[in-house]
């Protein structure tokens, strides 16, 4: 493990009380979300990690507090160093703080979690769908989101099933 | 009868108007050059040489759905590219076809999910459609004689 990563991840921990867990050198910190921003902006400007590399979310259905973990994926180019960070969401209230202000390529990745898992991102400059067409209802990588949208039609009940689908029109 | 024995070989051949108005338009089909998926891939090996879809009048894919009276829905058919896709049908001029090939087109096949249409035949009127995962060349080409069939045996009053 680095040097840099190593005081990069005691600084924050001392800080801002986070919670340290490493698997095979790559280390994790958890953090409050009110704190995202600020360690965010350490961590670029004094520990060198210049690239966010990744943001995603992790749904922890049926845990109901928190539900959601925000990931980030930190890059330090000139140490070689990955940083992972992960801030909590609740399922009532899912809003955390955007860090399109340290790193402007978080802004896709952003649209994209509000997009897919319906959490929003306080400060964030145009939070609207990215993927999804403009009119879709609902935010479907949650994990209490159905993944079938229609019934598997087999012989039996084909004539049925087939009945309630819609057709197009010359 | 009547014409032939007068005309006797004097190089005439009688025939109904809406049969060579529907042989016509099946030797000089063009269909759309347009690809949704991996259905594209057979769709182009039926284009090549080995398959050579030619000798059904197919010379070649048009880039633009003006020129074209045939649209191939090779692939699946995403929310997003479902008005896209009907926006091309639409440009297409009449008189026009639709083949759904594959499942995924057919009816979602595989990708029961909220980002597949279930079936092209939501979007557009589908004329046949080409079973398998994907269709080997030989399957779209029956399809394109299936069509051919269904084209053949059109109406006049179904031209208004």
């Amino acid at each position: 493990m680095g040097n840099n990563l190593q005081t990069a991840a005691e600084t924050i921990q001392e800080k801002y009380n986070g919670e340290i867990s490493s698997f095979r050198d790559q280390i994790t910190l958890l953090l409050s979300k009110d704190s995202i921003v600020e360690v965010c902006q350490i961590l670029r400007d004094d520990f060198s990690f210049g690239v966010l590399v990744d943001e995603t979310v992790v749904d922890y259905w049926r845990r109901k507090e928190p539900r959601f973990q925000v990931v980030y994926q930190l890059h330090s180019r000139q140490h070689d160093e990955r940083i992972f960070l992960r801030t909590p969401v609740s399922d009532d209230n899912p809003i955390t703080s955007s860090v399109v202000s340290i790193y402007p390529n978080a802004n896709w990745y952003e649209r994209e979690i509000w997009d897919l898992f319906g959490i929003r991102f306080k400060g964030h400059p145009d939070l609207r769908r990215i993927l999804l067409p403009k009119g879709y209802q609902g935010h479907p990588l949650r994990k209490d989101v159905p993944i079938k949208v229609e019934e598997t039609r087999f012989t039996f009940n084909n004539d049925e099933l087939a009945r309630g689908k819609p057709r197009a029109k010359d | 009868m009547g014409l032939e024995e007068k005309a006797g070989n004097l190089g005439f051949v009688t025939t109904t108007l809406e049969n060579v108005v529907n042989w016509s338009r099946t030797r000089a089909m063009w269909p759309l050059l347009s690809g949704l998926a991996c259905c594209a891939i057979e769709m182009m090996a039926a284009q090549s040489s080995h398959y050579d879809m030619s000798r059904f009048g197919m010379e070649l894919m048009r880039a633009s759905p003006r020129q074209s009276d045939l649209l191939i829905v090779a692939g699946r058919v995403t929310n997003k590219m479902a008005p896209v896709l009907r926006r091309l049908y639409d440009q297409m001029p009449a008189p026009k076809w639709v083949i759904s090939m594959g499942d995924c087109a057919s009816n979602g096949g595989v990708f029961n999910n909220y980002a597949i249409i279930q079936g092209v035949d939501e979007v557009l009127p589908v004329d046949v459609y080409v079973a398998g995962c994907p269709p080997r060349p030989e399957a779209l080409i029956h399809g394109i004689l299936v069509l051919y069939d269904k084209v053949q045996q059109e109406g006049i009053t179904e031209w208004a």
